[in-house]
């Protein structure tokens, strides 16, 4: 699969509170957008993927397009990568040759809640929320590695000090760790600023052959490799933070995309909560386990004075909750050189990174 | 006093919440392999082919984390806040979450527990505390 798909257009709107619109508006709206940056028009999509979208075909309709390929994803972020890879393989398979991938979110203005949902497995135990069982696996990390809470705290201020160079970020004010610090506690050991936001927004990406990308506006971003594993057999939070997975994914995804390690550019690593940052940085085998906080301390992936800057647009925690949506649309503009003031100098490579049940990581390149 | 969340009972998971109103932990053991597994569901996850039975479980077993919510997120819980739950490993090999019985600040990771059961709504949960204060 390496190199047999490219992205070729990338779209977003305004990220903040939106109650005048909803997800289908949102997503149309970042549709056009990702449409009018590759040159295309709506009649050239023949393949639909949607996310937190109610109905495909509605969102169809309203667009008016027909596609060969059409399917919805479940709304878990993990389903940001495994959308744009069943994408490439529809169009590597010829099952269609231009595909568009819709995210449409309102759960900001309709005040959608993360945690209390009824028929949660422990919840006669008031144990919910995905950001408590980020608190309970960091709690064992910190035990077993002796990391610290000034670890996450550097992950969230070098992300904030990044989206203060993006206008489209939703927080823009730097912080410092005493700052972050005295944020109050949500789910001990986590505090506020370990938390995503939660914002309306949409993106929109359109990936196709490099044979058609040659005529459109846009140089391609090519996928040039990607890997995904599966761990479903725990319910309770997990006690070895998606290491072996991540590590089996290292093992596969260089590989295929035919690079090393040492010529990523620029990492886009989910962080709905701070801990994942670090778990991906040692899963990946950027450092070794346990030691993702002295990897960071020294400023690593900050921009402008880091070797490998992370999460340039601000990321979950900053810039917006578009579920790794946004961050894949960053690799692109990265990889492009369209990123202005928070541009990584001389980015050829960039490389998505979730820690999850479905751990995943796929490597974007220009040329 | 607002009422506790109440699990979902499902076909699979009613035997165990039966077995808590009787103040027994229980869980599934898998016949091929002898390993118990939670929560409760129609197959074994190491012979989806193979027998299975009811185990009662020692009510001993170790902290392997815990978290403090000062979130509300259930009505039930408000007067409790802010209140622990812990990632426990039961002696016969499953994790389940549950809450600790005493001050947050006595819990600690490595720490032996064992069962007890309390009376929430509809049902008995079963909640741990650290076997040198019980």
């Amino acid at each position: 699969m390496r190199d047999k798909v490219c992205v070729v257009g990338v779209g977003n709107t305004q990220y903040g509170n939106f109650p005048e619109t909803d997800s289908y508006g949102l997503g149309a709206q970042a549709l056009a957008a990702a449409v009018e940056d590759a040159g295309l028009s709506f009649k050239d999509i023949d393949g639909l993927i949607v996310n937190r979208i109610p109905s495909y075909e509605r969102f169809a309709q309203m667009v008016g397009i027909n596609p060969q390929f059409c399917l919805p994803t479940d709304m878990a972020g993990r389903f940001a990568s495994v959308s744009l890879t069943i994408a490439a393989q529809a169009v590597a398979s010829g099952a269609a040759e231009t595909v568009a991938l819709v995210y449409g979110n309102n759960g900001r203005s309709k005040r959608m809640l993360y945690g209390g949902a009824e028929g949660g497995q422990w919840n006669p135990w008031g144990m919910t929320s995905p950001g408590a069982t980020h608190a309970m696996m960091w709690r064992m990390h910190m035990d077993r590695f002796g990391t610290t809470t000034d670890d996450l705290g550097r992950v969230a201020s070098t992300f904030r000090k990044h989206a203060s160079l993006n206008a489209d970020a939703v927080m823009r004010t730097p912080f410092t760790l005493e700052d972050y610090h005295q944020a109050r506690p949500i789910c001990e050991p986590l505090r506020l600023l370990d938390y995503c936001l939660i914002n309306d927004g949409g993106v929109a990406w359109i990936v196709t052959t490099p044979e058609r990308a040659k005529d459109l506006r846009k140089p391609p971003v090519y996928v040039s490799g990607y890997a995904q594993r599966d761990v479903f057999e725990q319910a309770t939070p997990r006690d070895d933070f998606w290491y072996p997975a991540l590590q089996q994914i290292a093992g596969e995804v260089y590989d295929r995309a035919g690079i090393g390690r040492d010529e990523i550019d620029g990492l886009m690593i989910y962080d709905n909560f701070t801990p994942t940052v670090l778990f991906t940085l040692e899963g990946l085998g950027f450092c070794p386990q346990g030691e993702s906080g002295n990897f960071i301390k020294d400023g690593i992936l900050e921009l402008g004075t880091g070797r490998l800057p992370a999460n340039t647009n601000g990321g979950h925690l900053s810039e917006s909750y578009m579920q790794g949506w946004a961050l894949i649309a960053e690799a692109v503009r990265q990889a492009r050189g369209e990123c202005g003031d928070r541009q990584i100098e001389g980015a050829r490579a960039i490389q998505y990174a979730c820690a999850a049940n479905i751990a995943s990581s796929i490597i974007f390149r220009r040329d | 006093m607002a009422d506790m969340p109440q699990p979902a009972i499902d076909p699979w998971n009613k035997p165990f919440w039966d077995a808590c109103e009787q103040e027994k932990l229980v869980v599934q053991r898998c016949g091929e392999t002898g390993r118990a597994w939670f929560p409760p569901s129609p197959v074994s996850p190491y012979a989806p082919a193979a027998e299975w039975d009811w185990m009662e479980c020692s009510g001993e077993g170790e902290v392997l984390s815990w978290v403090v919510f000062h979130q509300k997120y259930f009505a039930g819980f408000t007067d409790r806040l802010p209140y622990n739950c812990a990632l426990i490993k039961l002696k016969e090999g499953p994790l389940l979450v549950s809450n600790i019985d005493g001050p947050n600040d006595s819990i600690s990771i490595g720490q032996q527990v064992r069962v007890l059961f309390e009376r929430r709504g509809d049902v008995k949960v079963p909640i741990f505390r650290a076997k040198d204060r019980s």
